[in-house]
C-alpha cells in the first residue's frame, strides 16, 4: 500500500499514538504495557523522519525511565503497607502527632513493590505513546492542517517549537566561547552568564524572522473583521476544553461514560460551527495539503480499535498486573488489538527526507 | 522599477543620517552592485526598498521610496512581497518551515495562490535554480550554498520583478559562491528579474553588475554609475581592478578574462622581475619543538566523521590558512586545537601540552581562537568593562587589552556597547581580548566575513605583525585574496581529510577555484598580489 513517499497527515499519528495511550493507561499488566511501547518504538523507527523533532522518542523514553524510578523510590519511601510477603524492611521514622497518617520507611511488600512498578511502567508507557506522535508528525504539518482561524495562535507554537533546537545549539556555542575565555563553563555560574546572552540571540533571531515573514507577505490576506477572529478562536477553545476533558473521563474509569460522550460531541459539534464560520473568511491558501486516504484511514483506525478494545476489556482481571512475582496473564483481545497498531510501519508511506536520498 | 527621491534615513537615537538625500533611480532588468565600507548603510539602503525600513526597523525616512510605481510609505513590507522578494545576510534566520519544498511554497502561500498555481511555479524554481536533489530536504541538513539557493527560490516563486540580496556570496566558499551566482545570472537573463544585491566580496561579483551603487557612509553622497566608472575611483576594489589601475589600463578591467586579454604587455615588463619573489615564511629552526603538534587526529559527530586522520604541525612565525569546503571540517579542526571536540583518535600538542586536559589561564596563555562571530566571545555591556574583564581573565596587569585594542583598531570608543561596534571594530576587540593573555598559538575562524578592504588590509598587518612577533597564526577562511596576502601555509581540507598541505604559492595556485585573481591574470607566471606586482615594478624601473 505504501507507494510514493509522502508525508502521513499528522493527525492520523495522533489518533493512532492517543489509541495506544487509552490502551497503556487502561492497564497495569506489564506485559500488555511493554507491547504498547514495544510497539510504539518500532513503528517509529520505521517512519519516522529524519528531522531534529524526529529524534525526540529517545528523550521521552528517558523521561519514563526517570517517572519510574522516582515513582518507586517515593513510594517505598511514603508507601503504605499493603499486606502480603514482605520483601525488606527500611528503618522507619516515628513523625510527631500532627503528622500521623504519613509514613516513612517501614516494610516493603511484594504487591506493593510490583504496583508500585508496574504504575511507574503505565506512566512510561503513555509518555512513549506521546512520544511517538512527537516524533511522527511534523509540528509544521500539524500546523498546516490545523484550521485557519487557530492558524495565527498555530504560527507561534511552531515558531517556538523550531527555536528550541536553535537555542540548544546558541547555548553550546556560547559555552564553548566561555572556555575561550578561560573561564568555568560548568556550575550554576557557567549557566546563567549563557543564558542572557542565549535569550538576547533568540530575540534577535526572532526579529530577524519576523521581518523575513513581513517581507514575505505573511498576514497580508487575513482580511478578517477582529469580532469574527475572536468569536472563531473562543469557540475552537471551548471545544478543546470540552474534548481534553472528555479525553481524560475516556482515560478514567470513575467518571460515568454519558457524561464523556456528551462532552466528546459537544466538542465535535463546536469545532464544526468554528470550521463554518472560519471558512467563510478566505484567509490564505495551503500548498499541498496533507490527503486523507487509505493510509490515514487504517493507521487511525487502528488506533481507534485499540482505544475500544481497552475500554470494552479494562474491567476485566486479565488487565492487572500480578500481586506476586508470576507470569501476568495474558488479555488476547488487547494483545491482538495492540498487534494490530504495529501494522502502520508497513501500510504507511515513507517520508520523503528518508525516502529519496 | 526603483526610485529613491531625496531619500534621508535617521534611525531612532542617532543624530547623523546613515543615508542622506540619495537619488537613485534603477531600472527594470538591471543588476545593480551596492558597494561600500562595512556599516556604511548598504543594508539600510537595501532594506529601504521594500519598505523594511522604516515600517519594521523604526526611525524617520524623508524623501520618497518608489517601487514599481507604490510608495513605500504607505505599501508596508507585506503589500510589496509581490513586487519585491528580499534574501536576508544569513538565509537560515529567514526560514519559515523546515524542508525546501514548504519553503518555496510558503511565499505564494501567504499570497493565496491556488494551489495548482504553487505547485507549477515550485516545479518551475526548482528545475531553474537546480534544487532537484534537495527539494524534499530538511533546510537544516542543507550546506551554505544549497541555503542560499533556496532562499532565492523561495523568494522567486512569487514572481517578484525585483530581488533584493544582502551579502549572498560572502559566507560561502568560492565554488558554492559560483553556483549561487550562476543561479543570480539566469534570473537576469532568462526572467529579466532586476536584481540589486550588496556585497564584500567584489572579486566575485563585480564583472556581473550593470550599475554600482557606492555608499561611502558618513553621510555623504550616494553614488550611481557603471561599473566601470565607479570603480575607478571607488575606496573599495578587487585585486583585478587595482591592478588594472597599477597598469593604467583604459578600459578598466572587472574580470580575469577581461585583464587577461590587456595582460602581455605587463607579462612582458615583469619578466625581467620574473625571481624576485617576497620570501614568504620565516626561516624554520627544524631542531626547535613544535608549536602546534597534531598527530592523526579524528573527530566524529555521531556516526558523521568531522576530521579524519589528520596531521599537521606549526611553527612559530608561520602563518597557516585552511581552506576548504563549508562543512569540509575547518571550524572543527580550529576547535580541536583547542580541546572544544572530543577526538576519537589521535593527539594534540600546543607548546607541549594537551588542549583538552586545560583550562582557564593556563589555556588561554598557550592557544587563543576567535570564533566565527567574534560577539560570541563578548559579554559585557561596554567595550571598556570587557576589556578590563579580559586582563582579569588574562591575569595580565590592567590596560593589557586596551591597549592592544589601541594599536589594532584606534577608533574604537571604550563607552560604546560591542554590539554597536561594526564588524571589524568587534573583530579588532575579540582579537584584543584573545591576545591579553599573550597566546603563542592564535587561531581565527572565517575572520573576514562581511569586512570591507580597508578593515581587512589592517587585519593583514595585524597578523604579521603577530607573525613576526613570534607567534604563530592559523586560520580558516574562504577567502582566496586573504590567503594569498598573507598566509605562508595552506592546507585544504575535504571531507575532513587533508587533500593538500603545501605553501600558499604550491597550493592555491594549483587550484583553478582557488587561484587568487592576480594569478589567474598573470599565469603563467607567479604572482599572487597586487603589492607583489607593484614591487616588481618598482624594481624595473
Amino acid at each position: 500500500m505504501s507507494t510514493r513517499p509522502r508525508w502521513l497527515n499528522p493527525f492520523a499519528w495522533w489518533a493512532w499514538a492517543l489509541g495506544l495511550a487509552v490502551m497503556a493507561s487502561r492497564t497495569t499488566n506489564p506485559l500488555v504495557l511493554g507491547c504498547v511501547v514495544a510497539v510504539a518504538a518500532y513503528v517509529v523507527a520505521a517512519r519516522r523522519p529524519d528531522a531534529a523533532w524526529g529524534r525526540s522518542f529517545r528523550l521521552f523514553l528517558i523521561l519514563g525511565a526517570w517517572v519510574i524510578a522516582i515513582r518507586v523510590v517515593l513510594g517505598i519511601a511514603f508507601g503504605a503497607p499493603d499486606g502480603g510477603h514482605v520483601l525488606f524492611s527500611l528503618p522507619s521514622l516515628a513523625l510527631p502527632q500532627w503528622a500521623a497518617g504519613v509514613r516513612f520507611g517501614g516494610d516493603v511488600t511484594e504487591p506493593a513493590l510490583l504496583s508500585l512498578i508496574f504504575d511507574g511502567v503505565r506512566l512510561a508507557a503513555i509518555l512513549a505513546c506521546v512520544g511517538a506522535a512527537n516524533s511522527l508528525a511534523s509540528p509544521s504539518r500539524l500546523l498546516k492542517a490545523t484550521p485557519a482561524a487557530l492558524y495565527e495562535t498555530g504560527v507561534a507554537v511552531v515558531v517556538a517549537l523550531t527555536f528550541a533546537p536553535q537555542i540548544v545549539g546558541d547555548a553550546d556555542r556560547l559555552r564553548s566561547a566561555r572556555r575561550l575565555r578561560g573561564r568555568d563553563t560548568r556550575g550554576i555560574r557557567g549557566f546563567g552568564s549563557v543564558a542572557i546572552p542565549v535569550l538576547e540571540g533568540a530575540l534577535e533571531k526572532s526579529l530577524h524572522l519576523a521581518a523575513a515573514m513581513d517581507s514575505r507577505g505573511y498576514g497580508r490576506m487575513a482580511h478578517t473583521s477582529d469580532a469574527r477572529r475572536r468569536t472563531i478562536g473562543a469557540t475552537f477553545l471551548a471545544a478543546l476544553l470540552c474534548a481534553t476533558i472528555g479525553a481524560y473521563g475516556a482515560l478514567d474509569e470513575r467518571i460515568p461514560t454519558s457524561a464523556m460522550v456528551s462532552l466528546l460531541v459537544g466538542s465535535i459539534a463546536m469545532i464544526a460551527v468554528a470550521f463554518v464560520i472560519a471558512s467563510r473568511a478566505r484567509i490564505r491558501t495551503v500548498y499541498r495539503r496533507d490527503p486523507w486516504s487509505t493510509p490515514e484511514w487504517v493507521t487511525a483506525s487502528f488506533g481507534l480499535a485499540c482505544a475500544l478494545a481497552a475500554i470494552s476489556t479494562a474491567a476485566s482481571t486479565a488487565m492487572q498486573g500480578p500481586t506476586t512475582l508470576s507470569w501476568p496473564q495474558v488479555p488476547l483481545v488487547s494483545i491482538c488489538a495492540i498487534a494490530l497498531c504495529v501494522l502502520p510501519a508497513w501500510l504507511t508511506p515513507i517520508p520523503p527526507d528518508r525516502g529519496r536520498r | 522599477m526603483i526610485r529613491f527621491e531625496d531619500v534621508t534615513i535617521t534611525y531612532d537615537g542617532s543624530v547623523a543620517p546613515v543615508i542622506a538625500h540619495a537619488n537613485l533611480h534603477i531600472n527594470e532588468g538591471e543588476l545593480a552592485l551596492v558597494v561600500g565600507p562595512t556599516g556604511s548603510g548598504k543594508t539600510t539602503l537595501l532594506h529601504a526598498i521594500n519598505g523594511l525600513v522604516p515600517h519594521f526597523s523604526g526611525g524617520t525616512l524623508s524623501g520618497r521610496v518608489v517601487v514599481d510605481g507604490r510608495d513605500t510609505a504607505t505599501h508596508p513590507p507585506r503589500e510589496l512581497a509581490d513586487v519585491v522578494g528580499v534574501v536576508p545576510q544569513d538565509p537560515m534566520s529567514g526560514f519559515v518551515t523546515d524542508y525546501v519544498e514548504d519553503e518555496l511554497a510558503y511565499g505564494m502561500e501567504c499570497l493565496g495562490l491556488a494551489p495548482s498555481v504553487m505547485r507549477q511555479r515550485v516545479e518551475e524554481i526548482i528545475d531553474l535554480l537546480g534544487l532537484p536533489e534537495i527539494r524534499d530536504r530538511a533546510l537544516a541538513s542543507l550546506s551554505g550554498g544549497q541555503r542560499q539557493r533556496v532562499a532565492i527560490g523561495a523568494v522567486m516563486t512569487t514572481h517578484p520583478r525585483i530581488l533584493v540580496l544582502d551579502e549572498p556570496t560572502s559566507a560561502l566558499d568560492p565554488g558554492a559562491a559560483e553556483e549561487v551566482l550562476a543561479a543570480l545570472q539566469r534570473l537576469v537573463h532568462d526572467l529579466g528579474v532586476t536584481v540589486v544585491l550588496a556585497e564584500h566580496r567584489l572579486e566575485r561579483v563585480v564583472q556581473y553588475a550593470d550599475r554600482i551603487i557606492h555608499v561611502p557612509g558618513n553621510g555623504a553622497p550616494v553614488q550611481i554609475g557603471t561599473a566601470a566608472d565607479i570603480m575607478r575611483t571607488a575606496s573599495v576594489a578587487p585585486p583585478v581592478v587595482q591592478l588594472g589601475r597599477l597598469a593604467g589600463w583604459n578600459p578598466l578591467p572587472l574580470s580575469v578574462r577581461d585583464a587577461r586579454r590587456n595582460a602581455e604587455p605587463l607579462r612582458e615588463r615583469l619578466r625581467s622581475a620574473h625571481n624576485e619573489h617576497r620570501q614568504t615564511g620565516a626561516p624554520i629552526d627544524t631542531l626547535a619543538p613544535r608549536l602546534l603538534d597534531v598527530r592523526s587526529v579524528s573527530v566524529a559527530y555521531g556516526t558523521k566523521t568531522a576530521l579524519d586522520n589528520v596531521t599537521v604541525t606549526v611553527d612559530p612565525g608561520e602563518i597557516l590558512a585552511i581552506m576548504g569546503r563549508n562543512g569540509a571540517g575547518k571550524s572543527t579542526l580550529l576547535g580541536t586545537l583547542v580541546g572544544l571536540h572530543k577526538r576519537s583518535r589521535g593527539s594534540v600538542l600546543v607548546s607541549g601540552g594537551d588542549p583538552a586536559d586545560m583550562r582557564g589561564p593556563e589555556l588561554i596563555s598557550r592557544v587563543g581562537l576567535v570564533p566565527q562571530d567574534p560577539s560570541d566571545l563578548l559579554s559585557r555591556d561596554t567595550v571598556q568593562a570587557e576589556c578590563h574583564d579580559s586582563d582579569r581573565d588574562a591575569r595580565a596587569p590592567r590596560g593589557t587589552t586596551a591597549t592592544i585594542l589601541r594599536s589594532l583598531a584606534p577608533d574604537v570608543a571604550t563607552s560604546q556597547h560591542p554590539r554597536d561596534l561594526s564588524e571589524g571594530q568587534r573583530l579588532a576587540l575579540a582579537l584584543a581580548v584573545i591576545l591579553a593573555a599573550r597566546p603563542p598559538l592564535v587561531l581565527l575562524d572565517e575572520p573576514t566575513r562581511g569586512l570591507d578592504y580597508l578593515t581587512k588590509s589592517r587585519l593583514v598587518e595585524a597578523l604579521r605583525t603577530l607573525a613576526a612577533g613570534g607567534h604563530a597564526v592559523v586560520l580558516a577562511t574562504h577567502d582566496v585574496e586573504l590567503v594569498a596576502e598573507v598566509a605562508t601555509r595552506v592546507i585544504v581540507l575535504a571531507d575532513g581529510e587533508i587533500v593538500a598541505d603545501g605553501t600558499t604559492r604550491d597550493v592555491i595556485a594549483a587550484s583553478p577555484l582557488f587561484a587568487p585573481q592576480v594569478w589567474k591574470v598573470l599565469a603563467p607566471q607567479e604572482w599572487l598580489t597586487v603589492a607583489e606586482v607593484e614591487q616588481a615594478l618598482g624594481g624595473v624601473r
